[in-house]
């Protein structure tokens, strides 16, 4: 956490905790609980959907607990909602919080975007309009959250396929505001970025070097699936189901030159492959951070 | 804005919310379309996952429409998808399609009671020699009373719901159904032991009688309200299954 904004105190909270080592990580599933154990293979990090260990006990949180003593942990919630226009969900934050006081993750992460209203959960992560209101509900929401967990958040850029007419700031504009406001951290999915440029016909370079770098504390690789828009161009879909792009390795080669080796996570949530299909991927986000970090250290 | 779209999510025939944009002025429903589809497939995909008995018996294609079906009639209120599917049986006992497979509902509900089980807090149980020393004193036994593991559960049914279950856990599936009695009544107990959730066919009566012991009856109280069964070999197979976490004298009313 390197932003100088991310000192900014926390009321009632407790000291900052070790960061994520800026190495590869893997999205950890439960497919995969028993080899990583036996086999205790050489990742930086794992990380977990928060909403999958929100259940009181069982083997989902036996397998957590002996993993996590072995590695740092990135906790990436998928279901708060920050970008909703309903109030923040209480219980749930609760629920987080009580993840976080259990595991002590060096991380903790959630989206620009919403998922519930009135009352009704859609599990997807749905876009909103980037102007004065959205902002000042993001910032209120992304305040409470901080204000409850005790510590900083980092939020993800989205992966989005539509535009509202409403909206009055550039995406990127958005996100540096809400840093500078919220004193949270950027968990930049280059991933997300690149499919929102692709699909908004956006230049994706200019969108990064735009958004509030500084403030970045870890990276997402994922694979996304290909698909058109009704006037036939291409329409990119971030379905977490495929092997990282070319494309996105090429972006992620771009953005460690802005930000410097970061803390990476290969994700997959779809199609998932034996565990060192994704090891590898890991690896090979570790071998461009290494190219980075001799290209700084030569600086 | 959210409202407009977040109506429009679950509603197939609703036309694209208005207010969206395109770069390109292509019609933006197209692009719509990828949240309806993530919403739904995303849903029936928890379904599917919690509810794997049922859509083996009546294949994939019938179970993802039942499951969206009720996932756009009733959607999760919260973000824990585990703890998605509470009402899915008494759906499916109610869903006209199904009508043709009265045991459906029942094994919806035991593959709830499984997924109640997976995510039940931990607990660990009465070491045997404390348990042996507690069960020593005859005279005393009908006055113990039980605590058992948060994850055990115990369904009654009119249909053969544990072996239609089992079944689908063998190697071959269609030999192991082909052996099954439609016309069988059977009473399941579900409960975790270790990392493994444990389903096992039991008496009705001594489902009867773990019910009573989950409501609190003493040891003696719970075997005289329940149907025949027979008592040490359900004791034994509480045992055996990790599921009495205490056993301790019942308060005596004064």
């Amino acid at each position: 956490m390197t932003s100088a904004n991310m000192n900014r105190p926390i009321r009632g909270g407790a000291a900052a905790p070790a960061a994520l080592p800026a190495r590869g990580g893997v999205g950890l599933k439960p497919e995969h609980f028993r080899h990583i154990l036996e086999t205790q293979p050489d990742i930086g990090f794992f990380e977990v959907h928060a909403e999958n260990y929100m259940g009181a006990g069982g083997p989902f949180h036996r397998y957590l607990e002996r993993i996590r003593a072995d590695y740092p942990l990135s906790i990436h919630g998928v279901g708060l909602s920050i970008g909703g226009e309903d109030p923040l969900d209480e219980d749930h934050l609760d629920r987080l919080a009580a993840l976080l006081a259990r595991y002590q993750p060096e991380s903790f992460s959630e989206h620009l975007a919403w998922s519930s209203h009135g009352g009704a959960f859609f599990n997807d992560l749905l876009p909103a309009p980037w102007h004065a209101s959205t902002l000042a509900r993001v910032c209120a929401h992304i305040d409470r959250v901080q204000e409850r967990l005790g510590r900083h958040m980092l939020l993800e850029n989205p992966a989005t396929y539509v535009e509202f007419e409403v909206s009055t700031m550039a995406e990127s504009d958005f996100i540096a505001e809400v840093v500078k406001r919220t004193g949270c951290g950027l968990l930049l999915d280059v991933n997300n970025a690149y499919v929102s440029c692709i699909n908004h016909h956006r230049d994706v370079r200019a969108y990064l070097r735009a958004l509030p770098l500084a403030a970045v504390g870890e990276i997402h690789l994922a694979g996304h699936a290909r698909e058109v828009d009704a006037a036939g161009a291409p329409l990119l879909i971030d379905s977490h189901g495929a092997p990282v792009a070319e494309a996105v390795w090429a972006l992620y080669d771009f953005a460690l030159s802005l930000v410097g080796p970061q803390p990476t996570l290969i994700e997959r949530d779809n199609d998932i492959p034996e565990f060192p299909v994704l090891a590898a991927e890991a690896h090979q986000a570790e071998i461009v951070m290494a190219r980075h970090a001799k290209l700084e250290a030569a600086a | 804005m959210s409202a407009a779209f977040a109506y429009t999510l679950l509603r197939p025939e609703a036309p694209c919310p208005a207010g969206l944009k395109t770069w390109n002025g292509s019609d933006p429903a197209q692009r719509f379309a990828v949240y309806r589809n993530n919403v739904i497939v995303s849903l029936v995909d928890a379904l599917a996952d919690s509810f794997p008995v049922v859509q083996a018996l009546v294949g994939e294609d019938f179970f993802r429409a039942m499951a969206a079906e009720f996932a756009r009639g009733t959607p999760p209120r919260s973000p824990v998808l585990a703890w998605y599917g509470t009402g899915f049986a008494d759906f499916v006992a109610d869903f006209p399609p199904a009508a043709g497979l009265p045991y459906l509902a029942d094994v919806a509900r035991l593959e709830w009671l499984r997924v109640e089980a997976w995510h039940a807090a931990d607990a660990d149980p009465l070491p045997l020699a404390e348990m042996a020393a507690r069960l020593a004193d005859a005279a005393a036994l009908p006055a113990l009373r039980l605590t058992l593991h948060p994850s055990l559960r115990v369904l009654r049914s009119a249909h053969p719901v544990v072996s239609l279950w089992a079944a689908h856990q063998a190697e071959d599936v269609s030999a192991a159904l082909g052996a099954v009695d439609f016309a069988d009544a059977e009473a399941a107990l579900v409960v975790r032991d270790g990392l493994d959730v444990d389903i096992l066919r039991i008496e009705a009566g001594a489902a009867e009688f773990v019910d009573k012991l989950l409501r609190g009856a003493a040891l003696g109280e719970a075997a005289q309200a329940s149907g025949p069964f027979d008592l040490p070999a359900t004791l034994g197979m509480l045992l055996r299954s990790g599921a009495i976490i205490e056993a301790a004298p019942a308060r005596r009313i004064s």
